[in-house]
């Protein structure tokens, strides 16, 4: 199972090369890594649903406990089926669908529609909730630069970006949620979340931060506008991640996660009442658009929703219908998916209103997109019939809740079969005042790849023994098996009863033009687009008002709220935290104290000290009145390096600043702030002293290392003074890191007083006393100094 | 709780860090040198406190180990005196190259910052002035354009 994982990527590292030379060809090639899955797992297809799932583990970083394990269980294998399956049919379908000259295009799309497959086979596989994210986000990138396209038209760019925040908004959180569920059980493998379910106020923070993921990936209500709007990509691309694929990441994290959770309020309420939602809007919408494709789109958005609702309910019934309907959705959705980009090729429109006689053209096409038409709006004899019964049956079933969900649930069937009524006639009927398109062939191989998805979706209805284990499997998880099989024909049950009155409303709804000429129509205000585009305004106003406010671009200011914050936060801290001073020494040694006020005299003089070379030497004092305190401290060799850097610094001072004029220019204008940054400055030096008394009553005596330092530097360094031996020989590599800084700091000093030749504009900028002698100076800038 | 440091020392680091960081805050290049030499004075003193209150230098074997300063804290210090001295050598060599290219060491606002506070200053009046509707428009989604109900006759035509 690793190794498919890594295949795909392998696979979509080549097929560029291929594209480079032979164009959409590699399309074919990049095909073979997701064919070859679909057999792999279709031959293991036995050991998955045997209740001992395979499971493949490779460690990763074994020290903090993770790892990539994969587990092959009913669950993952039914999306297997989807992804690897629909992923080969529709990357040969691209492979005619795309221009055949553009061998850039055909590149990017076959080694991101590749990457993606592997992406979402590692998402289904995945047995540990870090790599269920790596994964997660993997689709959602690969998902934006598919939609982005060669970025050039700024509607792919908008719509790009749309999918990608609101997917990675969610995917965010839900890798906040994951974190806390597994943090709550204490562990990360999904399969031992499940076994053993951790419950209390945390989990049920954690579950709806996940939901939120699932809900954004899959288009629920309020974040669905990403779904159509993602329609600029290409229509095998729509057909793959928006269809078959990728939407189906947020149905599976659900799956996942309900057998588990379904009964935790915080799980199932959002789910069904988004879910319910999403599926009646979807269809709602549906029903106005001329476009084909944003038809698909607003049908898929319904279909996720009824996906959700069975999950959400959480009942065996519930759930086989959910296994049922995932693959039904996903062979006829594809399918006409992959019709509508047949027709927008080769008719050159998609747009209901401009096509018209492809029905009596296209009979074989026609054909096949009617079984796709007729299963997603749940007729016999096809899998969405299957489902949609098992769907009702598991609803009017239950209990009242589940009646009440069952009425929308049906409600949201009428739209489906009034928006496939639609897609129907918009897309294959003969419109009696528009001349029929001309003649064109719709393309063999092309067709070719509708039938298999569509003649699946009436293959698996007619022996649903095949696919039954799979889908019983995953529903054993909630419950016991109370004896239902799949099939077409059950006797006359009130699911039947339902479905006959569905259809027929859904055909009443059709013919009769006012219901639908009301339908589909949302006031722009309540539009979840509009929000959409509000917050991301807000956001960028927000953001630009920020760094308006904050980024003032003054450095005091900077310093000022760094300081305060050094000051406040840790001082927060300490103030709510219990520390304790201890008992504090006047000083240690008598001397200490005028040196002190030397120190402190010398250094506040020197913020007085109006002229350069005053200021400069007051600071030198300072520098030698450490020096002295360091000969106290006992700390000889310290000293010793003080005074001689001391004496260096400021002959390295006096060269410089002979070349600035003697006084330190006063600009008036920032004199205000004065007292505010003595203030700010005073605060946050005592604070460090405070720190430093904190400090020094958590210390206990000598380190061990210092003892070792001290016995061993006479027997293993040769040297008696210790700081020497540490300097030169324990801690070498320090020294060698000194000495590097050191050689940096002369070079760059060297080049910038050296370079003189280059000047602001070439004009008379430069000070008249900058010119001469500049050179001599880099023999006093870089003294390569040892102590 | 053994307490390395004294209240001498307290107040040599509380002046010492006070007038680092106001030095720092000034406009004049090389008095922001001279704050990050003070500063590093400060800091290398502070580097002391590690190494408890004061006591006979480290050579081995003139001293018992328990009456010694610790000798780790000084040999760290005196990596960190060597390099204070090659940062301050460098920013002088910055300074005076400031000098050099524009006649004074101020260290002067940010000219971009401020315009993206004057551009955020003026977006914030456009929007003021400008429908909420016509904001939103440029964020419909790319689909066929809807006409409210009974305006065409698209639909009858369709059945």
């Amino acid at each position: 199972m690793l190794v498919a994982i890594l295949a795909h990527f392998a696979v979509a590292a080549v097929v560029p090369l291929i594209a480079r030379r032979y164009g959409r060809a590699a399309f074919v090639v990049g095909a073979l890594a997701p064919a070859a899955t679909l057999v792999y797992a279709l031959f293991r297809g036995g050991e998955a649903v045997s209740g001992a799932p395979p499971l493949e583990t490779l460690a990763w970083a074994p020290v903090i406990g993770l790892e990539f394990t994969a587990r092959l269980d009913e669950l993952s294998l039914l999306l297997i089926l989807l992804i690897s399956g629909i992923g080969a049919v529709v990357l040969v379908y691209y492979s005619r669908y795309a221009k055949p000259g553009d061998h850039r295009t055909a590149a990017r799309d076959s080694a991101l529609l590749v990457t993606f497959a592997g992406a979402m086979l590692g998402l289904v596989l995945a047995d540990d909730v870090i790599s269920l994210y790596l994964f997660w986000e993997l689709t959602t990138v690969c998902s934006f630069l598919l939609v982005g396209g060669d970025g050039v038209a700024k509607r792919l760019r908008t719509s790009a970006t749309q999918a990608l925040l609101v997917t990675t908004l969610g995917g965010l959180a839900m890798l906040l949620g994951l974190i806390l569920l597994g943090t709550a059980a204490g562990t990360m493998r999904i399969s031992e979340i499940l076994a053993a379910p951790p419950s209390g106020g945390i989990v049920t923070a954690a579950l709806m931060l996940v939901l939120l993921g699932a809900l954004t990936k899959s288009a629920q209500v309020p974040f669905h506008p990403w779904l159509p709007s993602a329609m600029v990509a290409p229509t095998p691309v729509s057909a793959y991640l928006h269809a078959a694929a990728m939407v189906k990441a947020g149905v599976y994290l659900v799956a996942r996660f309900s057998p588990a959770f379904a009964d935790h309020p915080a799980w199932w309420i959002p789910i069904v009442v988004c879910g319910l939602w999403t599926m009646l809007l979807g269809g709602f919408r549906a029903l106005r658009q001329y476009d084909l494709k944003t038809l698909l789109a607003y049908g898929t958005i319904s279909q996720l929703g009824f996906l959700m609702v069975m999950l959400g309910s959480g009942t065996w019934m519930s759930a086989l219908a959910a296994g049922t309907l995932i693959l039904a959705h996903g062979l006829f959705k594809s399918a006409l998916f992959l019709t509508v980009g047949i027709i927008d090729k080769r008719a050159g429109t998609r747009d209901i209103r401009e096509l018209s006689g492809l029905g009596r053209q296209w009979r074989v096409l026609t054909t096949l997109a009617t079984f796709a038409l007729l299963s997603m709006a749940g007729l016999p004899p096809l899998l969405g019939f299957i489902g949609k019964e098992v769907a009702l049956e598991a609803l009017f079933e239950g209990g009242t809740v589940d009646r009440v969900v069952g009425v929308g649930v049906a409600v949201g069937s009428v739209l489906t079969v009034v928006y496939s009524l639609r897609f129907l006639r918009g897309a294959f009927g003969t419109k009696p005042d528009m001349a029929p398109s001309a003649p064109v062939p719709c393309g063999r191989i092309m067709t070719g790849m509708v039938a298999v998805p569509s003649l699946a979706g009436l293959a698996l209805a007619i022996v649903p023994d095949v696919i039954e284990p799979i889908e019983a499997g995953y529903a054993d998880r909630y419950g016991s098996d109370p004896g239902y099989h799949l099939a077409l024909w059950h006797g006359i049950t009130p699911a039947l009863m339902i479905s006959v009155g569905i259809v027929v409303a859904g055909v009443l709804v059709h013919r009769y033009a006012g219901v639908q000429r009301l339908g589909g129509h949302i006031p722009a205000p309540l539009r979840a687009q509009s929000w959409y585009g509000r917050s991301i305004d807000g956001l960028e106003a927000l953001a630009r008002g920020v760094t308006g406010r904050i980024q003032v671009g003054s450095l005091p200011v900077y310093l000022g709220v760094i300081l305060t914050t050094l000051v406040v936060v840790p001082g927060a801290g300490l103030v709510a935290g219990d520390v304790g001073f201890g008992e504090l020494r006047l000083f240690d040694n008598w001397l200490q104290v005028p040196i002190t006020l030397l120190v402190l005299i010398a250094a506040g003089t020197s913020l007085l000290a109006r002229r350069r070379l005053t200021a400069v030497l007051l600071a030198g004092v300072v520098g030698y009145g450490i020096g002295a305190w360091f000969v106290v401290d006992g700390g000889a060799d310290l000293a010793l390096a003080q005074f001689l850097v001391e004496t260096l610094t400021l002959v390295v001072f006096v060269f410089v600043i002979r070349r600035f004029p003697p006084r330190f220019s006063e600009d008036k204008a920032y004199v205000h702030g004065r007292w505010v940054k003595a203030a700010i400055a005073g605060t946050a030096g005592t604070f460090v002293a405070v720190l430093a008394v904190l400090y020094s009553g958590y210390t206990e005596g000598m380190p061990e290392a210092s003892r070792q330092y001290i016995e061993r530097a006479e027997d293993e360094t040769g040297a008696t003074n210790v700081v020497n031996a540490i300097i030169v020989d324990f801690r070498a590599f320090d020294t060698i890191g000194e000495i590097t800084v050191l050689a940096v700091a002369a070079t760059g000093g060297a080049s910038l007083i050296l370079a003189r030749s280059r000047r602001r504009g070439g004009s008379g900028e430069r000070p008249a006393t900058g010119g001469s002698g500049a050179a001599d100076d880099t023999a006093g800038e870089a003294p390569e100094v040892r102590s | 709780m053994v307490v390395t440091i004294n209240i001498t020392m307290a107040v040599t680091l509380a002046g010492l860090y006070s007038i680092g960081f106001y030095l720092l805050m000034q406009r004049s290049l090389m008095r922001v040198i001279l704050g990050i030499v003070i500063l590093g004075h400060g800091a290398n003193l502070f580097l002391q406190v590690a190494g408890g209150p004061p006591g006979e230098p480290t050579f081995a074997g003139t001293a018992v180990l328990e009456a010694m300063v610790d000798p780790l804290p000084q040999a760290l210090a005196l990596t960190a005196i060597v390099i204070t001295f090659a940062l301050t050598t460098f920013l002088l060599a910055l300074a005076y190259r400031s000098w050099a290219l524009l006649g004074h060491d101020e260290v002067q606002d940010d000219v971009e910052d401020r315009r993206i506070a004057a551009a955020e200053r003026a977006a914030r009046e456009v929007e003021e002035e400008t429908p909420e509707s016509e904001r939103v428009a440029g964020f419909e989604a790319p689909e066929a354009p809807e006409s409210r109900p009974g305006e065409d006759d698209e639909e009858a035509r369709l059945r």
